[in-house]
């Protein structure tokens, strides 16, 4: 990554500044034009540095607090099939494959489900395990009860040696 | 429209409005909150006035980009550890101390620590876990993503 993105990315995960012409506030601290700076954050996330740029809610804050990983072990053959239905359901923000830990830990697949209460997740989850006929597969769902950090995924300053 | 919300504590309706429209895709041209106002039909100062204020109240965690460090050559990971109560508080902090820590969460389980490491190189992230694991003295459980069958959080609030 060149500097100019670099220090672009550093400024904006500070916030996107809250006045009428933001691009332009961020070109000053840069010593850069507004419309490069246009043109730079069009391009980062063209190349998906930037996933999307926008707000992040704070979902605890807005009363959506039951947050459920449900966790599941699917055979491997069946797991891209069944991960690709799973995320469509409208519940799931998140579906992910990940490595078994055998003995401890013998989930393969992971789908996050948010909701206003832990009831509305466990109910989501069965039904789910229903009409995917998914109920004969090992699966629970595991409530976080303490949110302790959510920064969202930062860059630091410099990079470290590698 | 992904994640139906039907009511949230302490939102007005054009807070929601709002809300419904700036979870991605804010406009990268010279004046967006005028843009964003001209979609919604409000002013370009009540939108700037109304992110300020979701960001004050603790509505919004961040506004701005959402990283993808596997684009940046980097990559990130999923954690957990099973830690016992009394050196619970001392390993959350050791975890949160972490810059590369973006997300962490305690968990009603055995396992009942998860967090998330990203780093610029897979190096970086692998020194990470090593040195909870050293200075906390419990395993960490390494589960990085193989494969992604849906990303997409998007909380849409009901408007009245």
């Amino acid at each position: 990554m060149d500097v100019l993105e670099r220090r672009l990315i550093l400024l904006l995960q500070e916030g996107i500044p809250l006045v009428t012409r933001p691009y332009e506030e961020l070109a000053q601290q840069l010593g850069s034009s507004e419309e490069d700076v246009l043109q730079l954050t069009r391009q980062l996330l063209a190349e998906g540095k930037i996933k999307r740029l926008g707000a992040v809610p704070n979902h605890y804050a807005l009363g959506i607090t039951a947050n459920g990983m449900t966790v599941w072990d699917v055979p491997d053959d069946q797991i891209s099939a069944i991960g690709h239905r799973l995320g469509q359901y409208p519940e799931v923000t998140h579906c992910y494959r990940r490595p078994r830990h055998l003995p401890h830990w013998p989930y393969n697949l992971f789908a996050m489900i948010h909701s206003y209460s832990r009831e509305e997740v466990l109910a989501t989850m069965e039904r789910i395990a229903k009409e995917l006929k998914l109920t004969q597969f090992p699966h629970e769902v595991i409530f976080s009860t303490r949110l302790l950090k959510k920064t969202g995924i930062r860059l630091k300053e410099k990079t470290a040696p590698t | 429209m992904k994640h139906q919300v039907n009511s949230a504590p302490k939102l007005e309706e054009g807070d929601k409005i709002i809300l419904n429209h700036i979870q991605g895709g804010f406009p990268i041209t010279s004046r967006p909150f005028k843009e964003i106002g001209e979609k919604l039909g409000m002013s370009e100062t009540e939108v700037i006035e109304r992110i300020k204020n979701l960001c004050l109240s603790g509505a919004l965690s961040r506004f701005g980009p959402v990283l993808n460090p596997r684009r940046m050559g980097g990559n990130s990971t999923l954690a957990a550890m099973s830690v016992s109560p009394d050196r619970l508080e001392q390993v959350i902090a050791l975890v949160n101390s972490y810059p590369e820590v973006s997300h962490n969460y305690e968990r009603q389980h055995r396992f009942n620590l998860w967090f998330v490491v990203s780093a610029e190189s897979e190096a970086e992230i692998k020194r990470v876990l090593a040195e909870i694991e050293a200075k906390s003295s419990f395993a960490v459980m390494n589960l990085p993503m193989m494969e992604e069958y849906f990303v997409g959080v998007n909380f849409q609030f009901e408007v009245e």
